[in-house]
């Protein structure tokens, strides 16, 4: 009788979910959905559009591997060597830049590695692996992964040779930070998903500013020419929205305890 | 310390308020448990019973293999049914992957080694017993293995009440096949782990806490309908 109960009750539930409006999926940097951005733009997306935008929340590398694979119809993501990459290779049409915010490095109030008077993010870097202070890396392929190594490729270290206190975690930028907070370690991550990120205790932002932690996302819709399902003419249109000035708007609208966390940027075609 | 009475607070605020987020989420974990577990209880009660009954060459291997399987790693499940619904896999064109029927699927294949495993040592242990009598009055493999599962039916609800308990709190085979997403593939335990990611460790422990409080109550419902466990019967 439960049981019974219970199938109905999904039924209805699949049901309910099968006539909602026009759907697409979209896989997206951890930072647009953690800094709450998401929440504003998606209602927006759909009362204007009808569109009903279901997000996977992953990493860059595993967001391009989403799209490459054709399980979703297209990635919004933040490292611009694996979009060209991506593009080059035809399972994207073309890449269409959206918006940026920066890097900023992280660390235990007291700084005892004394990055906050670096001249540079790559000299900050250089700091925290002389004081051999712990650091926490994502590890996971991710955009502020790339990041990160191209700053110690830029500092001309490699974290192949470091020793424990650099501390490869493989996930994603919360879960990073709430391990570099146990380990009163420094960490690397996006201004948005810092500022939102619930869980601060005596961490504090100590480095930013630095030109070369600027950092793009960017709209990649699936090459319908690899994967015939995918939804082709809803990621037109929300890519045209994504680039308007409705969506400029709500982005540099966005803010947070008085600071803004992404700059919208895209041109108009 | 503070945290989880943090914790506490949110729970009974999420609770008392029937946020509607939470309902939603509750429904479909509930869902796709439930579901799953309907399944893998209707293949393998049958099974167990009837390896129970046979003798055959390999049995004690299938018997060893099977009990194996209940320790079977949920995110290595979930990777395998993600490689085999993905677009690019050999199921892709039915268009699974990312919604429920995925997830029940991923739960079933985690499920159903453990819900055989324990229906199979009570089918035994009752096979032992009634072995002579069922021989004697000259029935069918089959009639055996139906009287069998009919008899046993108490220690075989506690097979899927503990496929229930691993389905409801999984989260690595169905955060990969489901893929977490809101309105749509998002369960108790995924948005545990979205909400903990996001440093809400309050929300996501008062999450937890509606976790195991719907599991209570899924077992309390189940044995007052089965009328078990009360103080005139055994």
């Amino acid at each position: 009788m439960i049981r019974h109960g219970t199938i109905a009750f999904a039924t209805v539930l699949l049901v309910a979910a099968g006539v909602r409006a026009e759907t697409m999926r979209v896989a997206v940097t951890t930072s647009f959905h953690n800094s709450g951005l998401s929440d504003i733009l998606l209602p927006a997306i759909e009362r204007d559009l009808g569109l009903d935008v279901q997000l996977l929340v992953v990493g860059t590398g595993q967001a391009l591997r989403l799209g490459r694979a054709g399980d979703v119809d297209a990635v919004l993501v933040h490292s611009r060597r694996a979009e060209e990459a991506f593009v080059a290779s035809g399972f994207a049409t073309h890449r269409r830049e959206i918006m940026y915010n920066d890097f900023v490095l992280i660390g235990p109030g007291h700084d005892p590695a004394g990055i906050a008077g670096a001249s540079g993010a790559a000299e900050a870097l250089v700091r925290i692996a002389e004081a051999g202070a712990p650091f926490v890396s994502r590890g996971d392929d991710s955009g502020t992964h790339e990041k990160e190594l191209a700053l110690w490729r830029a500092a001309r270290r490699n974290p192949e040779g470091f020793g424990t206190w650099y501390r490869s975690v493989g996930s994603g930028m919360g879960a990073a930070l709430n391990t570099a907070r146990a380990m009163n370690a420094y960490t690397m991550s996006d201004r948005a998903s810092w500022l939102k990120f619930g869980n601060k205790g005596d961490m504090a932002l100590l480095y930013s500013g630095d030109p070369t932690l600027f950092n793009q996302y960017a709209y990649l819709p699936v090459n319908p020419e690899r994967h015939p399902h995918v939804k082709g003419a809803p990621g037109r249109r929300l890519e045209e929205w994504l680039t308007s000035d409705r969506a400029r708007v709500l982005i540099d609208g966005y803010t947070l305890g008085g600071d803004r966390l992404f700059t919208h940027n895209a041109n108009a075609e | 310390m503070n945290e989880i009475l943090e914790g506490l607070i949110a729970a009974a605020r999420l609770v008392a308020t029937l946020d509607r987020d939470l309902t939603e989420i509750a429904a479909r974990s509930l869902q796709v448990s439930v579901t799953a577990v309907v399944i893998a209880s209707a293949l393998g009660m049958p099974l167990g019973a009837w390896l129970a009954v046979n003798r055959f060459r390999w049995r004690r291997h299938v018997i060893a293999v099977m009990n194996a399987l209940m320790g079977l790693p949920p995110v290595v499940v979930g990777l395998v049914v993600y490689l085999l619904l993905s677009r690019s896999g050999p199921f892709g064109v039915f268009g699974l992957l990312f919604t429920p029927t995925a997830m029940i699927v991923a739960q079933v294949i985690v499920v159903t080694p453990l819900v055989a495993s324990i229906a199979h040592q009570a089918i035994r242990e009752l096979w032992a017993d009634y072995h002579d009598l069922l021989i004697s009055i000259h029935t069918t493999k089959s009639q055996r293995v139906r009287a069998l599962l009919w008899d046993g039916r108490r220690t075989l609800l506690t097979a899927a009440l503990a496929g229930f308990g691993r389905a409801i709190g999984e989260v690595g085979a169905i955060m990969i096949v489901g893929g977490n997403i809101d309105h749509a593939t998002r369960v108790l335990t995924t948005a545990i782990a979205l909400e903990t990611e996001k440093g809400n460790l309050a929300l996501a422990l008062g999450l937890g806490f509606v976790l195991i409080a719907l599991a209570i109550a899924v077992n309390i419902l189940i044995h007052t309908l089965s009328r078990t466990e009360r103080a005139s019967q055994w």
